[in-house]
Order: C-alpha cells, then sequence, then structure tokens
C-alpha cells in the first residue's frame, strides 16, 4: 500500500517537474473535450441556490454536447471537507473546477497551488491565483427590483428580512433592498433576523413567523429554501423567490424572483478551455450579461408596481441606474456615500456596514 | 407585548416542539430497552419523503403520515435485524442508517423536489379558533395534541404497564431478563419497530405541516437533537417534554428578538443555547449522587444468549 502511494507520488513530482520544464500548462494547448466538475455547498434539490448551478451545469452539457463531460458533489460542507473534495477532483482528471460557495475560497485557493495543469473557478469571492479565477453576480441589482416591489406594495411600511451569515454579499443585498424600498417610500423600514445557515426549512419557516408576528407584510430572504415563501403565503403577504423562479410553492405570495442564471459563464468558460486561451479572470457580471435575470412578475401586482420594477430592470441593463448611488446614510444617519458618487466594486465586496432603515 | 404576537408566539413554540417530541419519545423507548439507534434523523428524512409523497399522490395528509410511519418503521428493521440478530456494533449501524436514510430520501425524493401538498388543517370547528386565546388551546395541527397524548401514553406504558416493566428489565439487565424466560430481542425488535415509526411521523410532520414541501435534508440535523433530548430528559417522558418545549421556546425566542431588534447577545451565542443546555443538564444529573444520569444499565450492548 505504501509503496504504491509512494510510487504515485513520486511520479506525480515526476510530471510536476516535466510540466514545469516545458513551461507550458497543459491547459493552454486546447483541447477536444473538456471535463468538467462543479462542487455545491447544498443539495442540487434545494430548489434554490445549488439547483441553480446545477441548471448552469446542464446548460453547459446542453450547449456544448459531447465536447464537455460533467459530474458534481452535491452538500460539501464549507471547510476541511471541502479541500478534500475539491483535492480530488482535481486527481480525478478534470479540466476544470467550479466551487460555487463563498466558504470554498480558501480551499480552493489551496488546492490550485498544488494542481497547476487545472483550472479553477470560485464563485462569490475575491481571491484569484495563476490558475483560479472569481466569478460573482450582481445579486443585488435583482434586490434592488425587490426593494421597490416592497416599498410600493407594503401597506405596513415594514419588510421581513431572512439573512444567512453576516457577509459582504448578504450585507450588500439587505442594504439594496432597503435603498430600493426607500426610494419609493422615506420611511420604509427593513427587519433582519439572521438565522446562521443557507438552509434550514424549519428555522426559516419560524424566522418568517417571527418576522410577521411583528408586523412586518413583505418576506424577503437570503437563504436557500422555498419556506419563507410557505409562511408568507399562509399569512396574506408578498414574499421573492431566492435564486429559482419558486412561484410554485406560493403562487399568490411569490411576486418575482433573482434568477441566477449562471449556465453562460460555464459556457464561456468551457469554451475557453477548448480553444486554449483560458485565463483567470475575475469576473462580476449581472443583468448586462445576463446570468442575471427576474422571474416573470406575478399577475396580482398592480401595474404601476410592475412598470416601475421593469424600469430598474431596463435602466439596470442600459447602465443607467445603479442602486449604490448617493446620497446613501448608515444606520446612524451620517452621510457615508455623498450626492451622486457611487460606491466602488472594491468598497462593495467589502461592506460591512448597513444603510438608514435597516434594523438589525 | 400583545396578546395576538404571543399567541403567534407559543404557537410557534408548539409547532417546533412537537416533531422533537414525537421523534424523542421513540428513541426514548429504544434506548429504554437497551438498544442506541442514531438513524433517528435518517428515519426522520424516509418519513419526510414517503409522507410526501403518499399525501400528494393521494391528496390525503393522514395517508402521508400513517405510510411515513410505515416506510420509517420498514427502515428501522434493516437495524434492527443488524444489530440484534447479527450483532453489529449499534453506533456504526445507527449512523449508517443515517446516511442511507438522507441518500434513499434524496432518490425517491427527486421527481417531488418543487411542488406543494394538501397538509393538515386543524381538528376542531373554525368557531373554536376565533380569540386569540382559544386559537392557543385549539388552533395547532392535530400533531401537537398527539404529542402531548404520546408523552402521557409512553410515561404510563414504561412506569404502569407490565409490558413496560418489561421492557426496562431488558434494558437494564439482558441476560437476567432472559434467565427468566422473557424474550429479549423480540422486545428490543418491537421498540426499535415504534422508535422507526415515530421517527416517520416526526419527520411527516415537516414535510406536510411546518414545511409543506420536500428538498432533501429537509430536516436539517432535527434527528440528532432528537438524541439529545433523550439524555437531556435522563429517559423520562415527562422531562422530555418539558426538554422539547423549552427548546422550541429557545430558538423562537432567538428568532423573535432578531425580529424585535434585539441584539444584545451576538446570534452565534444565542444559537448555541441550547446546546449548551443540554451540556449544562448533562453535567449537573451525572454529577447528582440520587438517580444519576438514570442511563439503562444495557444501553448500546449486544445480547447474546447465554447457550
Amino acid at each position: 500500500m505504501f509503496e504504491t502511494n509512494r510510487r504515485r507520488l513520486l511520479a506525480g513530482a515526476a510530471t510536476l517537474a516535466a510540466t514545469s520544464v516545458v513551461g507550458l500548462p497543459a491547459r493552454a494547448q486546447g483541447k477536444d473535450k473538456v471535463k468538467a466538475a462543479f462542487v455545491y455547498v447544498g443539495p442540487v434539490g434545494d430548489y434554490g441556490y445549488s439547483f441553480a448551478h446545477d441548471q448552469g451545469r446542464k446548460f453547459l452539457e446542453k450547449e456544448l454536447g459531447d465536447k464537455v463531460e460533467t459530474s458534481f458533489v452535491e452538500n460539501v460542507a464549507e471547510g476541511p471537507d471541502a479541500e478534500r473534495v475539491i483535492r480530488q477532483l482535481a486527481q480525478g482528471g478534470n479540466d476544470i473546477v467550479f466551487t460555487t460557495s463563498f466558504g470554498f475560497m480558501n480551499p480552493t485557493l489551496k488546492v490550485a497551488k498544488q494542481f497547476p495543469n487545472v483550472a479553477f473557478d470560485h464563485a462569490t469571492g475575491y481571491k484569484t491565483a495563476d490558475n483560479m479565477g472569481a466569478y460573482n453576480s450582481r445579486f443585488y441589482q435583482g434586490r434592488a427590483v425587490l426593494g421597490t416591489i416592497a416599498g410600493m406594495m407594503s401597506k405596513a411600511g415594514q419588510g421581513g428580512y431572512i439573512a444567512s451569515f453576516p457577509i459582504p454579499e448578504v450585507v450588500m443585498g439587505i442594504n439594496a433592498f432597503t435603498l430600493a424600498a426607500r426610494a419609493v417610500n422615506p420611511d420604509f423600514v427593513t427587519k433582519v433576523v439572521w438565522v446562521n445557515s443557507w438552509y434550514d426549512p424549519a428555522k426559516e419557516a419560524d424566522a418568517a413567523k417571527a418576522l410577521l408576528s411583528q408586523g412586518v407584510d413583505v418576506i424577503s430572504q437570503h437563504t436557500d429554501s422555498p419556506a419563507p415563501l410557505q409562511a408568507a403565503e399562509e399569512a396574506g403577504v408578498i414574499a421573492f423567490g431566492q435564486a429559482w423562479d419558486m412561484s410554485s410553492f406560493a403562487p399568490k405570495a411569490h411576486m418575482t424572483a433573482i434568477v441566477d442564471h449562471w449556465g453562460p459563464y460555464y459556457v464561456d468558460e468551457v469554451k475557453k478551455l477548448l480553444a486554449g486561451d483560458w485565463k483567470p479572470r475575475d469576473i462580476w457580471w449581472g443583468m448586462q450579461e445576463d446570468i442575471l435575470e427576474m422571474a416573470p412578475f406575478n399577475d396580482a401586482m398592480p401595474d404601476d408596481v410592475k412598470a416601475a420594477a421593469q424600469k430598474i430592470v431596463d435602466e439596470t441593463k442600459a447602465g443607467t441606474y445603479e442602486v449604490f448611488t448617493g446620497p446613501i446614510k448608515n444606520q446612524a444617519g451620517e452621510e457615508k456615500v455623498a450626492d451622486g458618487e457611487k460606491i466602488p466594486d472594491g468598497d462593495l465586496l467589502k461592506m460591512d456596514w448597513y444603510v438608514e432603515g435597516v434594523q438589525s | 407585548m400583545n396578546l395576538d404576537l404571543l399567541v403567534a408566539i407559543l404557537m410557534t413554540v408548539a409547532g417546533a416542539a412537537t416533531p422533537l417530541l414525537i421523534a424523542g419519545l421513540g428513541e426514548l423507548v429504544v434506548e429504554k430497552s437497551g438498544v442506541l439507534n442514531l438513524g433517528v434523523e435518517g428515519m426522520m428524512l424516509i418519513g419526510a419523503v414517503t409522507g410526501f409523497a403518499v399525501a400528494t399522490s393521494t391528496g390525503i395528509p393522514v395517508l402521508g403520515a400513517l405510510a411515513a410511519m410505515g416506510a420509517a418503521a420498514a427502515a428501522s428493521m434493516i437495524f434492527a435485524v443488524l444489530v440484534l440478530t447479527l450483532m453489529a456494533n449499534q453506533v456504526a449501524t445507527g449512523l449508517a442508517l443515517t446516511i442511507f436514510g438522507t441518500g434513499v430520501s434524496a432518490l425517491i425524493g427527486a421527481p417531488f423536489v418543487g411542488i406543494t401538498t394538501p397538509t393538515f388543517g386543524t381538528i376542531f370547528p373554525e368557531a373554536l379558533t376565533a380569540s386569540p386565546l382559544l386559537r392557543l388551546v385549539f388552533g395547532h395541527s392535530p400533531l401537537v395534541y398527539f404529542g402531548l397524548i404520546l408523552t402521557v401514553a409512553v410515561a404510563w406504558f414504561l412506569n404502569r404497564s407490565r409490558a413496560g416493566l418489561i421492557l426496562r428489565a431488558v434494558g437494564e439487565s439482558d441476560s437476567a431478563a432472559h434467565a427468566i424466560g422473557y424474550p429479549v430481542l423480540k422486545v428490543r425488535y418491537l421498540a426499535i419497530l415504534f422508535g422507526g415509526a415515530m421517527a416517520g411521523l416526526a419527520g411527516s410532520y415537516y414535510s406536510l405541516v411546518l414545511t409543506p414541501m420536500w428538498a432533501e435534508r429537509l430536516t436539517a440535523g432535527r434527528g440528532w437533537i432528537a438524541i439529545a433530548l433523550v439524555v437531556f430528559a435522563s429517559w423520562r417522558p415527562g422531562r422530555m417534554l418539558a426538554g422539547a418545549y423549552l427548546f422550541g421556546l429557545v430558538i423562537t425566542m432567538e428568532l423573535q428578538a432578531k425580529a424585535a431588534g434585539f441584539n444584545m447577545f451576538a446570534p452565534e451565542l444565542l444559537a448555541a443555547l441550547p446546546y449548551l443546555a443540554t451540556i449544562a443538564v448533562l453535567a449537573i444529573i451525572s454529577a447528582a449522587k440520587r438517580g444519576g444520569a438514570n442511563a439503562p444499565a444495557c444501553l448500546g450492548k449486544p445480547f447474546r444468549a447465554a447457550a
């Protein structure tokens, strides 16, 4: 056993040495077929975030046919387990590994350094390497649409927000939602409940109930299950789907949803590998690049609300609307962003403060 | 705090506590017979998916709940054959059952992702749920009342009935029970069957009542909390009831406090509170001289009949 392992290790080292002598990583030579692997944080059956990534994988298979072979590992915990899974995929002859959750960033980086011939792409993080790219979606653009709808339709002027973990991504979403809602209703308040999980249907439902008993009449969520929507449906208030069209769970409550549409990016990456000109990129796409879209608006939505929401979508696509445009005040009422100024991307990705109107 | 809010909170507490109570009482009976079944989470998932599948196909939620009990009980029999007849290690087999249940429920559930199901209504007439206080008494899902009745029934069974006495004897000293002629393995088979059925029912509470949908890993670890509660309750049904409702209260209050904007503690600390409470209670009952931890003496030990 030990012998075999050591021999493999030596063989591996020899391969490494050989490639460094040639000085040209294998991925730069183009291929007839690419093996792509995906790592998901939740189950593909969550009908939310991981489900949306898997739809992207299926899109990739459909678009490129026999030029690509895909596989995925689901339910991978963020932490040491992730590193083991990613390493296994890199060893298993994959040409590119997509790691799709924020917490996979450091494990991906570590494995990427050990496998210079494999391409890695990490979602929603900020670290890159010679063979590791980063990709993200401007989810906050969608949150601004939801906030507009919430601000116009809420009679109580209070929205509930079920949040997972206080990372910049989530903070940014809460702020975008609140800013857009307050643009149409200056007294709008967002009440945030942290459930410390990406996926815990029972807890998400209980959090929605807690918010509803506090008098909110809009439920928004940054967790992955449709449970909060069902609670909203039962209570007769409005809510929004997360990552995918969840209207089947709450036909009355579901106004629209932010739909993650990763497929075009995955196709783009694999095409570059096939052509041999893949380079790590650090992209942050959004509605303009079609990796983010809104689910169809509910028929119950009043026409003026539909028009206002559609206007945000159109102007975002045209590049004339950006929710993080000053003046923006923080919770204490101090001005953080001056009139007309935009928050730069770098600051957005590190966002750790709440705008006025967030109750957290 | 107004009455409506208070009632809403208490109803959420009952909802959160009930599946823990039902699954926990099932596991309590299993452990009282001397068997440690760590497969509760897996059986709950099998129950949740079977209940959902049957309820959506037939449109009758009660059938779903019954099917959930049947399916989880069947899964518990796999465990029973392995640990009782083949004398496999109970801890390892229980863990395997949880892993098996997680996988097989995902497989069965694949066609049911993304749809919703008819759910249990309340059993009492509308008129009885008009005011908040009446709602607190009559407005729950039938399973909430079932959980309360089950607590009394299990307490009576264990402490007052002859069959319960035999079950406890088997759990305390299997060889002595065997020597005076009690069928040790048969008693344990029945206990495991009951534990499986209750875990399945608790699982179906998630997929049919609390969050009427199917998604993989729907129970998100509640089976493990049920097992911890058995120890927390020091194997007594009354304390199980108190523990489950206390746990429900703590998780509900954590969310309520956040929704109301109170952030005196770090949310992580509040979320950890139930588990810290379990450890504290364990430490206290283990340190207590009289009564002690009350664990069945033969818990987790395989039984081989003396030839």
